[in-house]
């Protein structure tokens, strides 16, 4: 491979203590598709900032196209041609697609010229890469697949001849995936080079050349995409085996234990969210929800949960009702055997100013166990958390430690010790594996499945189809508000990517 | 895309960068008195010296320190459940009432160890009293806290206005005050404690109310970090989401949190009433209630930092008193300058500093800054 589009040599950063990046070497061919993967904090994104000019390697050299290159800021990676599509979009909503390509290279005080110019050069583009989009759309009423091209051809826009994404498919529909694929497909026939970074194995796996692999700050393995295999992927990234597919026996229902009748949940906006939803969890069983994100799977999770009042319709707990139009509180239906591990543990499961034992019994902290009198009962919640910190294995194992500097894996353990070892009868799980590593997700499996097995009923939130895949025993569907389909594990990803996309709905209705 | 940003050691956090924000204040009020054309140093000489200088002075500087260790106290409270409680003042302001009814109404009776717990409560469920109504209208309606507490401060200084001049005042009286408690309400001075330091004390009034001071003080810390209501008032703080979340009522913590945070302003009142001037004037909070803000601010809403804060704006007080004295171009209003440049500095710009000063450290030694590692040892 003589020709190579970005060579990194040497590169070294650290925050403080913190080696985040160690004598990385990595040469990315011309006109490639190069996948980065690692587990989270393995430094992807750090060497990606590197590369974009958000940080400054502390010793290295950076080579774009053979030249060595100084890149302080993100204007000059610009310069010379790298262009980065963000995992969160950096889109002004209320502009335009053609006011946000222009946006930063706006060419002068008035902005007639630039347009024309941009609406020349983005009809160039769409014939080029096939990627159609109405250039005077406004940002938010665009579907996230629309908004993510709008990223790319930005960067296009810009004159990038390397385009690095990252986690690009975390926000998409299986079937906006494949096409953003076929894009990458097109961008490299053209002669782009693509750096793709994420955590999937199996995209990977799908549509790179080549695959570079991180931990722990180092770069430890690249390989040709053919001639290496998930499990050997995943391996490297986390150093010994995992087990990707979690076994588990057949399910065993009993009892209905949760009961959802019709429920009507609005949004702070006042949308309508969930639109007259019914079904049962029943004892012994796991209960999958997917769908695309923003589609009211968290707005139905929070209003039997307590956390957001529902506008009509009825949740039964092992039969008695609760109060989900009125006052329920998170803390009776604890009380009463719901356990929840919310979606959002930054600002809702956990308080990140907390030490870890003071999170260990957030929304626990008025049984007694913990108290003496009015005062909270220390020795016993620095006991309890080493207890539960020894069974989920948290590490660091300091229960005093700042709950923001655990990793994000550890940060789900905390939360799901806390839920699971109060031995609920229900438990409501939302995205128990976002943004957690590989071998931590291993272990969030298991612990799920051990549950069920303990004929305690589970409900699970999940944009991870594979995750509802390999976990669920009944999946329900959940688009626009509604479930609009029913299927068992066995269901095929591209069945239920149809459901997720609404598909089958709109045949119906014709 | 983790950010980051790296942390310090504990003793640069609570004591470099207060000490160097300080320092910057003092500098810009150097200027300030050479543009007047004093010697800053002379200036700073006998700011120092009128504060600390004999027993006399420490004891009127601690007797400040006292007004604002309960201001200061009160505002941390409630910021620890992220209310911005403005009303200290006012809450203050009205507990001169519930504080002078006990007083007036038992000082003939009663020796002063019953009348003071009597007071204190007093005061306490006044500045409670008056904290609730915006704590109840932020709680069910929405008001926000800060508009409706300084309004409230408003109202207390009228209400305070008409009862000193219409309903308190003795008859034949010119002076809109109160009478002159009797010694059942006058509190015994604690000047013989810096007499048994050796130091001389003539006439200050320092008085057992900053023991009280002291105590609420180390009350505010257990509360906060070992109590369950403070858990749930610092989770409500922290994340209001996350308090919902586990069941943690918003209303209730707003409501409680308010109440504590009046009531340890409206303690506040029995210094100057009970400890010093024995009668209740118009004014007599003189913006104590605002530089609690300061003072929680600088004492990052901790007591251990609030009280050294509290004593330091004493020490602003009485020094300041004593520099418009003996220096005749420094007037009252350019003490007030300098105060304003203190909590400029050490409030406002608290952070300004620290992006610099983490820099130096980082290039030091790496390792004294332990970043937020995933994972790392931590601190």
């Amino acid at each position: 491979m003589a020709d190579a589009a970005i060579e990194l040599i040497g590169i070294n950063k650290s925050f403080g203590a913190v080696h985040a990046n160690r004598d990385i070497h990595l040469e990315i061919p011309r006109g490639t598709i190069h996948g980065i993967v690692g587990e989270n904090g393995a430094g992807k994104s750090t060497l990606m900032s590197i590369l974009y000019g958000f940080y400054q390697a502390d010793s290295g050299e950076i080579r774009v196209g053979g030249k060595p290159t100084a890149i302080r800021t993100p204007n000059d990676a610009i310069a010379v041609g790298i262009g980065m599509v963000h995992q969160h979009f950096m889109l002004v909503e209320n502009f335009s697609v053609l006011e946000n390509i222009i946006l930063g290279a706006e060419g002068g005080a008035l902005l007639g010229g630039s347009i024309a110019r941009a609406r020349a050069e983005l009809a160039r583009l769409e014939r080029e890469y096939g990627l159609e989009v109405e250039p005077d759309a406004i940002i938010e009423e665009l579907p996230v697949g629309l908004q993510q091209r709008v990223e790319i051809l930005k960067a296009l826009y810009r004159g990038a001849e390397i385009l690095i994404l990252d986690e690009p498919t975390g926000v998409l529909t299986p079937a906006e995936a494949d096409h953003l694929f076929r894009i990458l497909g097109q961008l490299k026939e053209q002669g782009k080079t693509i750096v793709l970074i994420t955590h999937k194995l199996r995209e990977i796996m799908a549509i790179t050349d080549n695959v570079s692999v991180m931990r722990q700050g180092q770069m430890v393995a690249t390989r040709v995409t053919r001639q290496t295999t998930v499990e050997e992927l995943a391996e490297l990234m986390v150093g010994r085996r995992v087990l990707l597919h979690v076994e588990k026996g057949a399910a065993s229902p009993g009892e209905v234990k949760l009961a959802v009748r019709d429920l009507v949940v609005k949004d702070v906006r006042g949308v309508v969210m969930v639109e007259g939803v019914s079904f049962d969890v029943r004892a012994g069983e796991i209960v999958g929800i997917a769908g695309v994100a923003g589609n009211g799977q968290s707005e139905l999770i929070e209003a039997i949960c307590g956390t957001r009042r529902a506008v009509s319709g009825s949740v039964l707990l092992d039969g008695k009702p609760i109060d989900v139009t009125g006052n329920a509180d998170p803390g009776d239906l604890r009380d009463r055997g719901l356990a929840h591990v919310p979606e959002d543990r930054h600002h809702v499961g956990l308080v990140l100013a907390f030490e870890e034992a003071e999170n260990s019994i957030l929304g626990y902290h008025d049984d007694p166990r913990y108290l003496r009198g009015p005062f909270l009962d220390n020795d016993a919640i620095v006991a309890d958390a080493e207890d539960k910190i020894r069974k989920y294995d948290i590490r660091p194992g300091n229960p005093h430690l700042k709950t923001a500097n655990f990793s994000g894996g550890n940060q789900q353990k905390i939360v799901l010790a806390r839920e699971m070892e109060q031995d609920p009868g229900v438990l409501v799980v939302g995205q128990p594996t976002r943004g957690v590593d590989v071998g931590a997700i291993e272990f969030i499996h298991k612990r799920l499945i051990a549950m069920r097995d303990h004929g305690k009923a589970v409900l699970l939130i999940s944009v991870e189809l594979d995750e509802i895949r390999s976990l669920a025993d009944r999946i329900l569907v959940m688009f626009d508000g509604r479930i609009v389909g029913e299927r068992g594990p066995e269901a095929s990803e591209g069945e239920l990517g149809l459901l997720m996309a609404g598909i089958e709905k709109k045949e119906a209705a014709e | 895309m983790s950010v980051p940003f790296a942390r310090l050691p504990r003793w640069v956090d609570y004591g470099l960068i207060p000490l160097v924000n300080l320092l910057v204040a003092f500098i810009v009020a150097g200027l300030v008195v050479l543009l007047v054309g004093e010697n800053p140093l002379r200036a700073a000489t006998i700011l120092f010296d009128g504060a600390f200088g004999s027993g006399q002075n420490i004891a009127y500087t601690l007797f400040y320190a006292t007004n604002f260790i309960f201001t200061g106290l009160a505002v941390a409270v409630a910021f620890h459940a992220g209310l911005f409680n403005i009303g200290g003042e006012g809450q203050a302001y009205i507990s001169g009432l519930g504080v002078s009814l006990v007083a007036l109404s038992l000082d003939a009776f009663l020796p002063w160890w019953v009348v003071f717990p009597l007071a204190i409560l007093g005061a306490a469920a006044t500045g409670a009293a008056w904290a609730f109504i915006p704590a109840y209208l932020q709680a069910k309606r929405g008001s926000h806290i800060v508009i409706t507490t300084i309004m409230f401060n408003f109202i207390a200084a009228s209400a305070m206005v008409y009862l000193l001049v219409d309903v308190l005042k003795p008859a034949g009286s010119m002076a809109p005050e109160t009478r002159t408690l009797l010694p059942g309400a006058q509190l015994p001075k604690l000047n013989w404690m810096l007499e048994s330091l050796g130091m001389s004390v003539r006439s200050a009034p320092l008085n057992v109310t900053f023991l009280l001071a002291l105590v609420m003080a180390v009350v505010v810390w257990a509360l906060v970090w070992r109590t369950r209501l403070g858990y749930e008032i610092r989770t409500f703080g922290f994340s209001p989401k996350a308090a919902r979340y586990a069941g943690i009522g918003h209303s209730r913590i707003i409501i409680v949190t308010m109440m504590i945070s009046g009531a340890l302003a409206g303690m506040m009142a029995l210094n100057p009433i009970m400890g010093d001037q024995h009668r209740m004037a118009l004014d007599f909070v003189a913006g104590a209630g605002f530089v609690g803000i300061a003072v929680a601010l600088m004492g990052r809403s901790h007591p251990a930092g609030i009280v050294p804060a509290a004593i330091l704006f004493g020490m602003l007080y009485q020094g300041g008193a004593e520099l418009a004295f003996e220096m005749p171009n420094i007037s009252r209003d350019m003490i007030v300058i300098i105060q304003g440049l203190v909590i400029l500095f050490a409030g406002a710009l608290e952070n300004m500093f620290r992006p610099t000063i983490q820099t130096i450290f980082a290039s030091f030694s790496p390792r004294s800054v332990g970043l937020p590692a995933a994972r790392g040892e931590g601190a």
